[in-house]
């Protein structure tokens, strides 16, 4: 519901709001050139008196004097038969430039306010406003349930760059953009006459007849300063019914041209000051440093509705396509999805699909629209459940736990599989909560949760045999989300190591394909990536990629992985059979959380086995030579030191500032682990001074990372998990 | 064209029994190429002493910014009345605004006078920019504003 009311109005004024930002940040520079062309106002206290004389000796023709809250001075005359007007310099009273306002300025003026359509465009443009106030609010929303709740609303975000952008845009521009859309509404409400006016100028007394008081001889013009002065209009020459008609800040009335005195006057209504304060705060004309930061905040406009659309495109085409449904009361297997973006969406139907295939009859339906009751024939419920943010339901699985709760009738077998990711927090946590409700209320397991991370094929596939197993009928699950294309990339070079020790493995280098501009600017070929970054290879037989860890930069020239054979491997042993000169096919995947933070806090580098590739490659990268320490374990040194060289090249030249290695297949029998927990005091230092850990390797390496240096962190009152909150502690696991 | 019985708006101000004969008269207004937003033209009568009479047309929408026709307004106090049913859109740079009115035999020969004010968004208040009596010989000669108005001329 809610995301509808940000998506819907976004989309549909994407263009409209995009428009009025970017000319209501082109005006905004116009108030402050003003106030900067504006000499500054030498004479303090300078009356209207001293300065409308000084200006009528100039101009003895002068008509009228105008003050912008910029400060700049009008004064507008008629001279034998001709108009003149001027910006004048105060001391002199002389002109000193053209009064006209630019034509630039009031093209884009008129653009911003009604796109040249009058009336009709204001309420466009007014509708415009409406559209970002109700974006800003339910965007406001949206943010806090993504990073999981107000206190958090400015926590450090994660997921694609493009959901990252919109969001990080919008935390800094959204108080501008709330600021920009209110003011307007309220300016087009008084365009229109729907807010009060002020009392505007008093009704036009008797004057005396008479004329030519002197200026300085009017206590009125005597008594106001120069910086509250409005307008100060002449009488018409030559006629004594005529008066002279002032408007300060306090309020405006006429003074008589023969005695000199205040004849009638209109105190400024609170409507009125209301208004103006609106104007300045929307225009920025006398408040031209707030006008330029809304302008900057209104530049982030045209961004979020860029990444607003690609959000919208990239989720409907991850939207599954359904084929043969069945209904609720016919299936034997009930399948429910709840999903936020509609990626999961994706594995359903994959799921269905093989399923039907099976011969099953399968019903899809979303989490919010579980009803037990319905399903007379079903012999399990399978949910896919996302987590949003940080253990949010998701939005299509409203409701869904309470109605598991409720009823009495049969309990059907359920089997659920969480979706998330693992560099979240609450990792799959809505699974979890399900799965605590379901057995609260007595629904039987088919099998125990199981979680699938970052939209993991391999994770979904393997699951699928689990899952195929219990339910009786082979399920070979092959879901492929967004796909990019993939490019052959050409083995250079292979170095190899661990044959001795049985664990055969190597560093394998690829040349990279010449990439053409257009192909950059189509996002076409390979795209650019640092060590850290993932290589999906495209095993010979198998449509499902393989991630491996890039060991280099595009920097460098070269890709560069670690490959160990797995007994069965498919990818690894096609890999490794490689000969320089032999393809394969290949693309990347960011994973901009595994890298070193800007800076020059130290950096904590673990690895173990082939982890050491990216750890290497950001050695490699760091010819600032920051200090990085790594600590690295493998099963020999004589055997499976992978780049043994290297490492002590770099550490020579500055780019490691220590290495610290275990072996496994030692008389020590040691494990980076241990390697960690007798450094411990000095890695509790690092810390202490800032520094960034950085794991990779396996799952159990990583663990037993983790146990590590939890005790090491104890005395410190930190933990693993407070540091990879902070962003300070990533992991590449696999 | 616009064809009112303005006739009434100026019954108010001129209660005379030579009300009743009245014949058709077209007000042409050509705007100067004076590179603003349209302008806002107030139309209206005085008498040889400049007492106002009545309004004729009113060439802008928006009662806000009436008090910068600074003499109509001083004259009506923007009273709403005075021209009910005479209002138009105001008239852009260079564009000429025509009008044709029923007006009383009785306005012409007999010293009234007939005023127009002018005003553009941030620019000059220009009150009283064309003030030409009303007279039989007068009609169809074109007389230029100050600011705002290149001609402006009246035809029976």
């Amino acid at each position: 519901m809610l995301r509808s009311l940000h998506r819907w109005p976004g989309l549909i004024a994407a263009l409209l709001l995009v428009v009025l930002a970017l000319s209501g940040a082109a005006l905004s520079v116009f108030p402050a050139i003003e106030s900067v062309r504006t000499p500054a106002q030498a004479e303090e206290g300078l009356s209207v008196a001293t300065l409308a004389a000084r200006i009528r000796t100039v101009y003895p023709g002068v008509e009228q004097i105008r003050r912008a809250p910029s400060g700049a001075i009008t004064a507008y005359w008629f001279e034998s038969g001709t108009p003149g007007a001027a910006v004048i310099d105060t001391t002199t009273g002389a002109g000193v430039s053209g009064a006209d306002a630019s034509v630039v300025e009031r093209w884009l003026k008129n653009l911003h306010r009604s796109l040249f359509l009058d009336d009709t465009g204001r309420f466009v443009t007014a509708a415009g406003a409406g559209a970002m106030l109700l974006l800003s609010f339910s965007g406001m929303v949206l943010v806090a349930r993504r990073t999981g709740g107000w206190r958090r609303v400015l926590a450090r975000l994660k997921g694609p760059l493009p959901g990252r952008l919109h969001v990080q845009i919008a935390r800094i521009s959204v108080a501008g953009l709330l600021l920009s859309s209110l003011t307007a509404l309220w300016m087009t409400a008084s365009t229109f006459g729907f807010v009060p006016e002020g009392a505007g100028p008093p009704p036009m007394p008797a004057v005396s007849g008479q004329t030519g008081v002197p200026l300085s001889d009017m206590p009125a013009l005597r008594d106001t300063p120069v910086s509250a002065l409005r307008d100060l209009t002449f009488p018409t020459p030559d006629d004594p019914t005529d008066a002279y008609t002032l408007k300060t800040a306090a309020g405006e009335g006429y003074l008589d041209q023969g005695t000199g005195q205040l004849v009638a006057w209109n105190d400024t209504g609170g409507w009125e000051k209301v208004n103006e304060t609106i104007y300045m705060l929307h225009t920025g004309r006398g408040a031209s440093v707030l006008g330029l930061i809304l302008g900057l905040m209104a530049l982030g406009v045209p961004v979020m509705a860029g990444t607003g659309v690609w959000m919208w495109l990239a989720g409907r085409r991850g939207r599954p396509r359904l084929r043969g449904n069945v209904a609720a009361g016919q299936a034997d297997t009930i399948l429910l999805v709840g999903s936020e973006s509609g990626s999961t969406g994706g594995f359903a139907a994959t799921l269905q699909a093989a399923l039907t295939a099976a011969g099953q009859r399968v019903h899809v339906a979303p989490m919010q629209a579980f009803a037990p009751a319905r399903y007379g024939r079903a012999k399990r419920i399978v949910v896919l459940a996302a987590t949003y943010g940080d253990g949010a339901p998701p939005a299509s699985a409203r409701g869904f736990l309470d109605r598991l709760a409720a009823g009495s009738h049969d309990r059907i077998p359920l089997v659920v599989l969480g979706f998330g990711d693992r560099s979240f927090r609450a990792f799959c946590a809505y699974a979890h909560d399900v799965v605590t409700a379901a057995t609260a209320s007595g629904w039987p397991l088919l099998l125990p949760l199981d979680t699938v991370d970052r939209q993991s094929p391999q994770d979904f596939a393997r699951w699928g045999r689990e899952f195929g197993a219990v339910v009786g009928v082979p399920l070979e699950l092959n879901h492929q989300p967004a796909m990019p294309a993939s490019v052959a990339l050409t083995l250079i070079s292979r170095r190899d190591y661990g044959a001795e020790v049985q664990a055969p493995t190597a560093i394998l280098r690829f040349a990279l394909p010449r990439r053409p501009l257009w192909r950059h600017l189509t996002g076409r070929g390979l795209a650019g990536f640092a060590a850290g970054d993932l290589l999906g290879v495209l095993p010979e037989g198998s449509p499902i990629p393989r991630f491996y860890s890039l060991a280099s930069a595009r920097r460098d020239g070269f890709a560069e992985i670690c490959v160990s054979r797995y007994p069965g491997g498919l990818c690894s042993g096609q890999l490794l059979d490689l000969t320089p000169g032999d393809a394969v096919r290949a693309f990347i995947r960011r994973n901009a959380d595994f890298r070193p933070k800007r800076g020059r806090a130290p950096v904590i580098l673990i690895g173990a086995g082939t982890g050491i590739g990216p750890l290497a490659g950001f050695a490699r990268a760091n010819a600032a030579h920051r200090p990085m320490h790594l600590w690295f374990g493998a099963r020999h040194a004589d055997s499976d030191l992978l780049y043994g060289d290297e490492l002590a090249a770099w550490q020579t030249d500055g780019r490691l500032a220590s290495v610290s290695t275990a072996f496994s297949r030692t008389a020590k029998r040691a494990y980076v682990q241990d390697a960690l927990r007798l450094d411990s005091a000095r890695i509790a230092q690092l810390i202490a001074d800032g520094a960034q850990v950085l794991v990779c390797g396996g799952r159990d390496m990583a663990a037993g990372v983790a146990d590590a240096l939890t005790d090491i962190l104890a005395p410190q009152g930190l933990t693993p998990a407070m540091l990879k909150a902070r962003g300070r502690y990533g992991e590449d696991v696999y | 064209m616009k064809t009112l019985l303005a006739a009434l708006a100026l019954s108010t101000a001129l209660v005379m029994p030579e009300l009743a004969l009245a014949r058709p008269v077209t007000l042409t207004t050509t705007m100067n190429a004076y590179g603003g937003n349209p302008a806002y033209l107030a139309l209206y009568v005085t008498d040889a002493q400049g007492a106002y009479l009545g309004s004729l047309w009113m060439a802008g929408g928006r009662s806000q910014y009436y008090q910068h026709l600074s003499d109509w307004y001083q004259a009506t106090g923007g009273n709403p009345s005075e021209i009910n049913g005479i209002t138009g859109a105001s008239v852009g740079s260079g564009r000429s605004l025509t009008v044709t009115l029923d007006l009383a035999d009785a306005l012409f020969d007999a010293g009234y006078v007939l005023h127009i004010d002018a005003a553009s968004e941030e620019m000059r208040n220009s009150p009283n920019e064309i003030a030409v009596p009303l007279t039989t010989a007068g009609a169809g000669q074109a007389t230029p504003g100050r600011r705002y108005i290149a001609a402006f001329a009246y035809a029976m």
